[in-house]
């Protein structure tokens, strides 16, 4: 069949363009529900761990600086900035700015590079300063 | 086919029952005031001298940290069941497994919440737990 690939296409559930706004969108779930789950888990370990004692604490910081406990805990960091500039995105939606393509593809990249520099901001005082 | 009861009657169950709106609205208050005490809480344990159990607790054990923590803790699990909340509906299309996982994430969030909870007002109130 002919089709006239100058036409736009309608709109149709599984014909679109990926594009980061979309990427945003389903990361800040992600993001979300990984913070919720994993996130929460650490937040309670490291509280209850510091409220029973030096030797249960101890124990959480073993983990917390092993390879494992680092690679968790730049993924933990990451998520939050992620999730939290992609939560700020959605303020300014919910008023209803910020729908333009140009706009909204603009700041859906900004969460992106926002997040990526401060995890890496975050981990480099880390490293050089603790 | 005639149906035998009033259209209220039909729809009422079925969508947000005005309470749509309201758990939009708590999304977005909590959001912010998880905002504000993850800002306070990565800015005071950045600027303590050390993360070892006696820093912690000793920074812990005072009002202006132990009380913020306590806020910090509501907000977060409060904010984390409403967002959680969404998914679950979002994928859980079965009512039956919908039901059973929105109170399994109610208990569960009410459980790590009040392990949290308490273990601040432990350190809070219990004097030194150093020795255990």
């Amino acid at each position: 069949m002919h089709r006239n690939p100058q036409r736009p296409l309608s709109p149709h559930l599984s014909v679109w363009r990926w594009g980061p706004h979309m990427l945003v969108s389903i990361l800040h779930r992600i993001t979300g529900s990984g913070l919720a789950t994993i996130g929460a888990l650490a937040l309670i370990w490291w509280l209850t761990a510091a409220a029973t004692g030096a030797e249960a604490y101890e124990y959480f910081v073993s983990w917390a600086i092993s390879p494992y406990g680092i690679f968790v805990g730049i993924g933990l960091s990451w998520a939050l900035f992620q999730h939290t500039l992609s939560g700020l995105r959605h303020f300014v939606m919910d008023i209803g700015a910020g729908f333009e393509l140009t706009t909204n593809k603009f700041w859906a990249n900004m969460t992106l590079v926002g997040s990526a520099v401060l995890t890496a901001l975050l981990w480099a005082y880390i490293v050089m300063v603790k | 086919m005639m149906k035998m009861e009033t259209p209220i009657a039909r729809v009422r169950g079925l969508g947000s029952a005005r309470s749509g709106a309201h758990h939009w609205w708590l999304e977005r208050l909590t959001s912010i005031s998880t905002l504000v005490l993850f800002v306070w809480l990565l800015m005071s344990l950045l600027r303590l001298p050390s993360l070892d159990h006696q820093a912690v607790t000793t920074w812990l054990a005072s009002p202006v940290a132990a009380v913020p923590m306590l806020l910090l803790i509501v907000s977060t699990f409060w904010h984390l069941k409403l967002g959680l909340q969404v998914v679950i509906e979002d994928y859980v299309h079965e009512d039956g497994w919908k039901l059973f996982s929105i109170t399994l994430l109610n208990f569960l969030t009410i459980a790590g919440g009040a392990l949290a909870f308490f273990s601040v007002l432990k350190i809070a109130f219990g004097g030194d737990v150093t020795n255990g």
